[in-house]
C-alpha cells in the first residue's frame, strides 16, 4: 500500500458517498513540456466542501483552476483527462469555457474587487448575464449571505477597494454567489486575511454549503479540518528532476487526519514533511 | 559623533549608547548645503513656466482682459496700420484642427493600446509597433508637416484636414504610449476576477480594463491634445494660414501658433500686441487641458 513516491504511484480512488457534481479525473496537466500534475481523481460532492491540501507546488491550485478552465488563460496549459459536470465533459470540443465559468464560480487568493462601487461589484455578474429581475434585492441577498450587508448597507456607492482586506474578500464572495453558481472554487481565500477575517470567511463557507458546492484549496491544515467534509491530499514528486504533483489520498476529512492510509499523508499532517 | 566600536562583542562592556546630537558636525553641514542645492534646483525648474506666464500676462493680458476682449476673441486679424482686430479665426482654426486630429488619433491610439496592453502584449507585431511609437516620440514635429505636405497637400492644397492629419500623426504616439501604460497597470487579478465571472475577452476589456484604466487613458489623451494645440511646425506646410473664419475644412486655415509667428515678425505695435495676446490664449488653452488631465488622472480611492 505504501508505494514509494518515485514509482508511478496512483492514489486509491475515493468512493464518493453523495451526489458527485464534478467528476474530475486528471491524467496529465502540462505547462508547455512541464508535467505539472498526473493521475489524480478528485470527485467533488454536491453541497459539501472538498478541501485540497498539500505542500507548495503539488498542483492543488492547478487542479482546482482546471475545474472551471481558468487555466485556459495560460497559453501553454494543456489538460489530459476528463472533468464531467452534469454529464458533459468541461474539456469537450463544443464546450465554451466562458459559459463553464458562469456556472462554476471562483474566489481568488488575493481579494480582487473591481475598481467600482460595492453595489456594482456585486451586480457585475448579474448584468453580465442580463439579469432582468430586481437587482437591488439580489445584491442585498448576496451581500447578506456573504455576511457583509450590515457593514456596507449605508455605503453601497463607495468603491469596493475602500474596504478592508477581509471585507474585500467577502465582497468577492458576494460577487461570486450573486449569480447563484452551482459550484464555488476557492483558491486559498484566507491566505491574505488576518485570523478574525479568516474566521468570518470560514463561518461563511459553512453557511454557503447549505446551498452551494465548494472546493477549497488551503495551506492551512487546521482550516481543512474545520470546514472540509472531504479532503484530498496532494504531494509533489521531484525524483525525476521535474516537479510533478499528484493525488496521494482522498477521503472523509476525519479519516485523512485521524487514520491516513498513506505514510506520506501521515508525515505531512504530523508536520514531518520536509 | 563617534563611531560605535564594533570590535567589542555585544556582551562585553560597551559604554552606554549616547544618542544625543553632539554640537557641530561636518556631516550636518554637508546635509544642509545639499538640501539647499536641491531646493534651488527645484525652484529653477519652476522658473521658466512662471516667467513665461508672467511675460505673457504683462504683454498680452491688457488686451485679453481689457474692455475690447470680445473683439480680440472674435474679431478678424487686422491688416497693417489697422487698429483693433482680433484672433477669432485662429482660435476657431486651432480648435477645429485639434478636433480633427483627436477624432483620428484617439480611437486609433486607444485600440492600438488595447492590442499592445491586453491582446498580444508580447507578439512581434506588438513589440515592433511599441518600438516605432517610441521612435515617433523623438520625431521632429516639422517632419509630420513635411510628410502630410508630400502626401496630401501637393494634390489637394492647403486645408484644415491636412493640418489635422499632421497633428494626428504627432498625437498618436502620446495617446498610444499613455493608454498602453494605463491599460498595463490594471492589475492581473482584476482581469482574472472578470474571467472567473465568465466574461469573454472583449467583455473583460470593455467592462473592466477600460473603465479601470480610464483616468490614465484620459490623462494621456488630454496631454496629447494640449501638445497638439501648441504645435506650429506641422501646420506651416499643411494648413498654412488664413485671415478669415473657416467656412470649409478644405481651405487654408488660421491657427494660433502660426498667427503668433506671423504677427510677431511684423513692424506694427498692434500686431505685436495681438501676438502676445494670442500666446496668452494658447498657453491658457494648453494649461487648461493639462490641469484637466491632472484632475482626471488623480486616483479616486
Amino acid at each position: 500500500m505504501n508505494a514509494p513516491a518515485e514509482s508511478a504511484f496512483v492514489a486509491e480512488p475515493y468512493k464518493a458517498t453523495g451526489d458527485v457534481i464534478i467528476d474530475c479525473s486528471v491524467d496529465k496537466i502540462f505547462y508547455g513540456d512541464f508535467l505539472a500534475v498526473r493521475d489524480s481523481k478528485v470527485p467533488i460532492e454536491k453541497k459539501k466542501i472538498t478541501g485540497f491540501i498539500g505542500p507548495s507546488g503539488c498542483g492543488k491550485s492547478t487542479v482546482l483552476r482546471s475545474l472551471n478552465r481558468m487555466n485556459d488563460l495560460i497559453q501553454v496549459f494543456r489538460f489530459e483527462g476528463r472533468v464531467i459536470y452534469h454529464g458533459q465533459d468541461v474539456y469537450g470540443a463544443k464546450v465554451d469555457p466562458v459559459l463553464v465559468r458562469r456556472y462554476i464560480g471562483m474566489v481568488f487568493q488575493q481579494p480582487n474587487p473591481f475598481s467600482m462601487s460595492i453595489y456594482d461589484n456585486v451586480a457585475f455578474g448579474l448584468r453580465l448575464n442580463r439579469f432582468k429581475g430586481d437587482m437591488d434585492e439580489r445584491v442585498q441577498k448576496a451581500l447578506e449571505r456573504a455576511a457583509l450587508w450590515k457593514e456596507v448597507k449605508d455605503k453601497l456607492k463607495n468603491s469596493g477597494l475602500s474596504l478592508s482586506g477581509g471585507q474585500q474578500q467577502r465582497l468577492c464572495i458576494a460577487r461570486a454567489i450573486a449569480t447563484e453558481p452551482d459550484v464555488l472554487l476557492m483558491d486559498e481565500p484566507c491566505s491574505a486575511l488576518d485570523p478574525i477575517a479568516t474566521r468570518q470567511v470560514e463561518e461563511l463557507m459553512l453557511d454557503l454549503k447549505k446551498n452551494y458546492t465548494l472546493a477549497l484549496v488551503t495551506h492551512n491544515m487546521q482550516q481543512a479540518t474545520r470546514v472540509a467534509d472531504t479532503t484530498a491530499f496532494f504531494s509533489v514528486d521531484i525524483s525525476h528532476g521535474g516537479r510533478t504533483g499528484y493525488l496521494v489520498e482522498m477521503g472523509p476529512t476525519s479519516q485523512i487526519f485521524e487514520s491516513p492510509r498513506e505514510q506520506l499523508t501521515k508525515d505531512y499532517i504530523s508536520g514531518q514533511f520536509s | 559623533m563617534s563611531d560605535i566600536d564594533l570590535t567589542l562583542s555585544a556582551d562585553a562592556m560597551r559604554p552606554v549608547p549616547q544618542l544625543g546630537r553632539k554640537g557641530f558636525e561636518a556631516r550636518a553641514l554637508k546635509s544642509g548645503v545639499l538640501t539647499g542645492l536641491t531646493w534651488i534646483a527645484a525652484l529653477l525648474a519652476a522658473v521658466p513656466l512662471f516667467s513665461v506666464i508672467y511675460l505673457l500676462l504683462v504683454n498680452g493680458g491688457s488686451r485679453l482682459f481689457g474692455s475690447d476682449f470680445a473683439e480680440v476673441l472674435t474679431g478678424l486679424p487686422p491688416a497693417g496700420f489697422e487698429m483693433g482686430g482680433g484672433i477669432g479665426p485662429a482660435i476657431v482654426g486651432t480648435l477645429a484642427m485639434v478636433g480633427i486630429a483627436s477624432v483620428i488619433s484617439i480611437p486609433i491610439g486607444i485600440l492600438a493600446a488595447i492590442y499592445l496592453g491586453v491582446l498580444e502584449p508580447r507578439s512581434k507585431v506588438a513589440n515592433t509597433s511599441r518600438f516605432l511609437a517610441k521612435v515617433l516620440t523623438g520625431f521632429p514635429s516639422i517632419m509630420a508637416g513635411v510628410f502630410v505636405y508630400a502626401v496630401l497637400v501637393i494634390h489637394w492644397g492647403y486645408s484644415a484636414w491636412a493640418g489635422g492629419i499632421a497633428l494626428a500623426v504627432l498625437m498618436l504616439r502620446t495617446v498610444v504610449l499613455a493608454a498602453e501604460e494605463a491599460i498595463a497597470q490594471v492589475p492581473q487579478r482584476m482581469k482574472d476576477a472578470a474571467y472567473g465571472m465568465g466574461c469573454t475577452r472583449s467583455q473583460v476589456i470593455w467592462k473592466v480594463v477600460l473603465p479601470t484604466g480610464l483616468p490614465g487613458i484620459l490623462t494621456g489623451v488630454l496631454l496629447a491634445v494640449a501638445g497638439a494645440a501648441g504645435e506650429s511646425a506641422p501646420l506651416l506646410f499643411t494648413a498654412l494660414f488664413s485671415n478669415y473664419f473657416i467656412s470649409e475644412l478644405s481651405e487654408p486655415t488660421a491657427s494660433l501658433s502660426i498667427l503668433i509667428y506671423n504677427f510677431s515678425g511684423m513692424p506694427f505695435p498692434n500686431q505685436i500686441e495681438l501676438a502676445w495676446t494670442a500666446s496668452l490664449v494658447l498657453v491658457l488653452i494648453v494649461l487648461g487641458f493639462n490641469i484637466l488631465a491632472r484632475l482626471i488622472g488623480q486616483p479616486k480611492v
